[in-house]
């Protein structure tokens, strides 16, 4: 029993927020008593019997929750190697994974008294996400989003305004997802009092990565009693794509001790050999950003760079420390899509399975659709379908050169 | 020298009975000939220690001012090599000066902490302010700076209250710096009462020198917090005033560096005003 627990994956993080040398906490000091506020009452909330209850009702009853592990018989056949399965995300209401870590979160503000929340967006989904939990807990909200991605996500900056979210457009830096976030951080520095910030993904400063993670085990945690029901067996791998990668950290998690070969992929934008791509670790090296040590796109002189993805979501020149260090203990191979395969597999996937996927889910479709032929017919593969792709048609079809 | 140079210069300014002018600018900005031309000029035009910024693609404490002159420098090939380098020029002409390198931790890191904080210490630094190093972090800088005899000056902010306060001068040194508000650099404009009660306050805690900024932007807020404070930090006003003599290409005008060093004139005026 305790040589397991030694050779366990899912031990991390350590007491200072750390995985392997990721992680960590720096952050300025006007924050600090805050972070170890949210600590404190996360390590509380997660023993809490309560809380998890009130949790899971909401995801039961308000997301629509479990999604289904839907076996993707055409795209199987097609691909003429393993047996794949989606595990549904794109489902849950709002249309992503975002929602299971912005329902948890939401309840860990409450209970701290804070009644102001914060978040930064990318493709939207994540703003969407918590502009949907404020209206459903009767709170303000602000979302931080680049100006470059309120253009290439207009459905969503009004979905949120119709949710009652105040949208600020980000106007410095590259204009995306690492500018946004610093916006929502000097916004939180200035209303440190009242505000909590909902971080999308399981990045940013101890105990963000961990929490962010831990709520969307639940992707995971449901595979498993699925796949067991439907194959009696555990399944032989696992794929799904990286941002900041709080999906692939939710469906990856509950299996990291098992005998299971598991890819994560990264957004290869125009290829990770271009200065255009979005691929951290296949691409970048450890550096400290936003709240954590992790591997980062920078230069020489560490200043970070501007990441490049087709996908909004994935337009992150960072990840989150734990895949950081499952990285470099191998334990889960992190592999490249560039922008032209991920809209190959777009298109494939709404036609074989009549599911539009998100750009950053269609990521991780490409990678199945090189890895599945190379496997046997009795390997069993399931793919996290993160997200639905309504929000992404303006932007397939300006790729594609149609007008819509 | 080191944190020799800082405590030399706090003990100087005791014996004069006033509060010492800290400025603040970013290094290369606009360029790296104007900034160091600028920086000679500081302690003749009465800045008591100098703060040089050292420019990040990614300033997360810092308001539209300084992130701005962040842009600047770095559009003009700034790098922390030719910040150190410009510390070295300065150096040549002024041995008394402190200058402190204030910035984000991730340049350093790439640099090399144990390269970096030999460099420092070679050309001529004597303090570090890094903006996400919190004491939680120490181990990463702090200790090792305190070791090479370099200061590493921390944060104290209006949430720390006195057992943090403890905690953050475990390895913090040279002087503490009190951020005024809690927000960013350059924004809201602090209140006196608070700010000299959070010190009193701190003053029962440690002797350390206590140094206020953020938000401090005339010669006449200036001399009201030089009344109490050991020090007075301005940034973003004197980097507004860079900002203003700059063409629309951001080359500099010429009359640049005067107009800078007239307002830290003025400024150091305020302050040696302020206890009369």
């Amino acid at each position: 029993m305790n040589d397991k627990k030694v050779n366990s994956y899912r031990t991390g993080p350590d007491e200072d927020g750390h995985f392997g040398i990721y992680g960590g906490r720096y952050v300025a000091e006007t924050l600090m008593p805050l972070i170890l506020d949210v600590e404190k009452t996360y390590k509380q909330a997660k023993n809490d019997p309560a809380f998890k209850q009130e949790f899971h009702a909401l995801l039961k009853e308000f997301v629509g929750r479990p999604n289904p592990l839907y076996f993707a018989k055409r795209m199987t056949e097609h691909l003429g190697g393993a047996k794949i399965y989606f595990k549904r995300e794109e489902l849950n209401h709002t249309g992503a994974h975002k929602i299971n870590n912005c329902i948890g979160q939401i309840l860990l503000a409450r209970r701290m008294g804070k009644t102001r929340i914060i978040a930064e967006t990318g493709a939207g989904q994540h703003g969407v996400a918590t502009a949907t939990v404020c209206a459903l807990f009767g709170m303000p909200c602000v979302i931080y989003m680049g100006a470059k991605d309120i253009e290439r996500q207009k459905p969503n900056v009004f979905r949120m305004k119709l949710l009652g979210a105040k949208v600020i457009p980000v106007t410095s830096g590259s204009e995306s997802l690492k500018d946004s976030m610093n916006e929502a951080l000097r916004d939180w520095v200035t209303n440190v009092e009242d505000t909590f910030y909902i971080i999308g993904t399981a990045a940013g400063p101890h105990p963000y990565p961990e929490l962010v993670r831990d709520f969307q085990c639940v992707i995971g945690d449901e595979t498993r009693v699925q796949i067991l029901e439907k194959e009696g067996r555990l399944p032989d791998s696992l794929v799904a794509c990286v941002g900041g990668g709080s999906n692939a950290i939710g469906l990856f998690h509950p299996f990291l001790d098992d005998d299971i070969d598991i890819y994560a992929v990264e957004a290869a934008g125009h290829g990770v050999n271009t200065d255009k791509h979005a691929a951290s670790l296949s691409g970048g090296a450890p550096g400290v950003l936003h709240g954590n040590r992790t591997y980062l796109l920078m230069n020489e002189d560490g200043q970070i760079n501007e990441a490049h993805s087709i996908s909004a979501g994935l337009d992150y020149p960072g990840i989150g420390p734990e895949h950081s260090h499952l990285h470099d203990i191998g334990r889960v191979k992190y592999v490249p899509i560039d922008d032209q395969e991920a809209l190959e597999a777009f298109q494939l996937c709404t036609r074989l399975e009549g599911i539009i996927p998100a750009l950053e889910s269609a990521h991780a479709i490409a990678y199945v659709m090189k890895l599945a032929p190379t496997l046997p017919k009795d390997h069993i593969m399931v793919m996290g379908l993160s997200g639905r792709g309504d929000k992404d048609i303006f932007t397939v079809a300006d790729a594609l050169g149609e007008d819509i | 020298m080191g944190i020799e140079r800082i405590e030399k210069r706090f003990a100087q300014l005791k014996n004069q009975g006033r509060a010492g002018l800290i400025t603040f600018t970013t290094a290369g900005d606009p360029d790296y000939e104007n900034s160091l031309s600028i920086l000679k000029g500081l302690p003749k035009a009465g800045a008591d220690i100098i703060e040089l910024g050292m420019p990040f693609s990614d300033p997360m404490a810092d308001g539209p001012s300084i992130q701005a002159a962040s842009i600047r420098a770095l559009k003009n090939k700034m790098t922390l090599s030719k910040t150190l380098k410009m510390v070295q020029e300065f150096r040549a002409e002024d041995n008394d000066t402190p200058i402190i390198l204030m910035g984000y931790y991730n340049p350093v890191y790439i640099y090399g902490v144990d390269r970096f904080l030999k460099d420092a210490l070679n050309v001529g630094i004597d303090g570090l302010i890094i903006v996400d190093l919190p004491p939680e972090e120490d181990s990463e800088l702090a200790i090792p700076a305190k070791e090479a005899g370099l200061a590493m000056i921390h944060l104290a902010t209006p949430t720390t209250n006195k057992t943090r306060l403890r905690h953050i001068l475990e390895n913090g040194s040279g002087f503490l710096y009190y951020v005024t508000i809690a927000g960013i650099t350059g924004t809201a404009k602090p209140d006196l009462t608070p700010v000299k009660n959070a010190l009193d306050d701190f003053r029962s805690v440690s002797n350390i020198p206590m140094a206020v900024g953020f938000g401090i932007k005339s010669p006449e807020d200036a001399a009201r917090f030089a009344e109490f404070a050991d020090a007075v930090v301005v940034g973003s006003a004197i980097v507004d005033i860079i900002k203003n003599n700059l063409n629309q290409e951001n080359v500099a005008n010429s009359g640049l560096r005067g107009r800078v060093l007239s307002f830290v004139e003025e400024l150091a005026q305020g302050i040696k005003g302020a206890r009369k």
